[in-house]
């Protein structure tokens, strides 16, 4: 199989799996214990959070481990929400491509009374940091815009809406999911108060992310409970997962730029090859991107039945059509860089992973050529297109 | 456990009946792309009997192998029978589909009576 789904989730790292396994087996004891075996979990777990805060540039004390990015997410929010309320402020700016983490928190606060602004995200995936800034008002309390876009990768200019941010005096929130792993973050150099990372998206375990708030920012609880994680996470820490999300973390980390660098090359030739396609429109800024993510329209076809074949070839990817997504409607993304209804439908992500070989690329060109003529082959759309009945759209 | 059916996955993998007819007498479009599904449904119908069938289809798996089964269980049949097909026979013949995407076979059903209504009113054959 050629696994390019890698946004959706990664494999995990050998030395992940090693880090579970040794917790897992001889570290199992309740980190709030005082016996030698609690003691011992203890330090997995602190040495976890100084591995986790050094690649991101915090303190150990900073970061706080959660169930996943969508806890972080919730939790970073909720924390800057509560925190605004208490002078009056209850204005929240974000983007209107964020995560439905991020995207559904905000709507349950809306509910709850607080002024949400979505700003644009234009044509090519990016927000623009003086837009942030004539956002903000008197009452803003948040400001939240993810650091890499899960569909289609686009890069936003996090150091300087976070220069914009901290002039204002308003906290900033960035859901680095995608970023975290696969470029260079670092919380003190891009003016982060708060950030959501997820193990599962660089080669670590599911189910365990981590939270960082910066030293001042009172966090809410989402979960109450025994005093763990400094009293704002209760639970029993999860530490084989943190553990693995460690390991997994300081060895993409390690391998960061060497992976970044090929994998640009295999991202770029993937969009060229692929842009000759007709009527497709490769989706977000073509440089300003992941390395690994490649995302496309192509008129005239549904993603779903592309999905399908291309696992037929043993090509495993994803689509924003709504079919894929169980709703009618399809991706909030690729509608918010304004792709019409009718051509959203048929998009295509490919997020390559650092273990693809050329040949590998190659055979996702040809799959994704053959695939697409043939399903335009039996498309009704397709035939008035191509017969003038219809107006091309890309 | 898969998301469709052996039958649904062949249907979609080889649709059976894809094309057009040059000079159906009967044509049938519903859906949008809006949506992300249109089928279009075409019929030579002689003598009341569905001589040939034909369609294409803009959706998702599901879509493509519903109109497939769709046109296997109206050719050859006389009008009459074609116009009882509902879509829970498609639905059944393909052993299933996963219940939100019974829409797809709600679509074939109304291709295929769409194609029924044009014969009749090219044939003025309307009641």
């Amino acid at each position: 199989m050629i696994y390019a789904d890698n946004a959706a989730t990664t494999k995990m790292s050998r030395t992940a799996v090693e880090a579970m396994l040794s917790v897992l087996g001889e570290s199992w004891g309740n980190p709030s214990s005082l016996y030698e075996h609690g003691q011992r979990a203890k330090d997995v777990l602190e040495a976890a959070r100084k591995d986790v805060a050094a690649v991101i540039g915090a303190d150990p004390r900073e970061i706080l481990f959660t169930s996943g990015g969508s806890e972080a997410d919730n939790q970073a929010i909720r924390s800057a929400a509560a925190l605004g309320a208490k002078s009056g402020k209850k204005h929240i700016i974000s983007t209107a491509f964020e995560h439905h983490a991020v995207l559904h928190t905000l709507e349950r606060l809306k509910q709850e009374g607080y002024e949400i602004t979505l700003l644009d995200v234009h044509e090519n995936g990016i927000v623009l940091p003086e837009e942030v800034e004539a956002a903000i008002r008197e009452d803003t309390c948040l400001v939240s815009v993810m650091y890499a876009n899960n569909e289609i990768g686009t890069i936003q200019p996090i150091r300087e809406i976070g220069a914009v941010c901290r002039a204002r005096n308003v906290l900033f929130h960035t859901d680095a999911v995608q970023a975290v792993g696969h470029i260079p973050v670092n919380v003190g150099e891009d003016n982060v108060d708060l950030l959501s990372a997820s193990a599962h998206k660089f080669h670590g375990p599911k189910g365990v992310g981590f939270l960082y708030a910066r030293k001042g920012v009172r966090l809410t609880n989402l979960i109450e409970g025994g005093a763990q994680e400094r009293g704002k996470r209760a639970g029993t820490e999860n530490v084989p997962g943190i553990a693995a999300m460690a390991a997994a973390l300081k060895e993409a980390d390690a391998a960061r730029e060497a992976n970044a660098a090929r994998l640009t090359v295999v991202r770029d030739r993937l969009i060229a090859e692929l842009k000759q396609i007709p009527h497709s429109a490769l989706n977000g800024d073509e440089k300003c991107r992941l390395p690994g993510n490649v995302n496309f329209c192509f008129e005239g076809i549904e993603g779903e039945s592309l999905l399908l074949l291309l696992d037929d070839k043993g090509i495993a990817a994803s689509s924003g059509s709504a079919c894929t997504s169980g709703s009618l409607d399809p991706s909030h993304v690729l509608l918010a860089i304004g792709r019409v209804h009718d051509v959203a439908h048929g998009s295509l992500r490919l997020s390559i992973g650092e273990d693809i070989t050329d040949e590998q690329a190659d055979t996702i060109v040809r799959s994704v050529k053959e695939v697409v003529e043939y399903l335009r082959g039996i498309s009704p759309i397709w035939r008035d297109l191509t017969s003038g009945k219809k107006d091309f759209i890309l | 456990m898969a998301l469709y059916s052996e039958k649904v996955m062949d249907h979609f993998r080889n649709p059976r009946n894809v094309g057009i007819i040059e000079d159906a007498n009967g044509i049938g479009e519903v859906g949008n792309a809006k949506c992300g599904d249109i089928m279009k449904m075409y019929l030579k119908i002689e003598d009341d009997i569905i001589r040939d069938v034909k369609f294409e289809t803009f959706g998702c798996g599901s879509a493509i192998a519903s109109s497939s089964m769709a046109t296997e269980l109206i050719k050859g049949k006389p009008v009459s029978e074609a116009m009882k097909l509902t879509n829970q026979a498609v639905a059944e013949a393909l052993d299933g589909l996963p219940a939100y995407k019974m829409h797809c076979s709600v679509l074939a059903e109304e291709a295929i009576q769409s194609a029924l209504e044009d014969y009749r009113k090219r044939t003025g054959k309307e009641e």
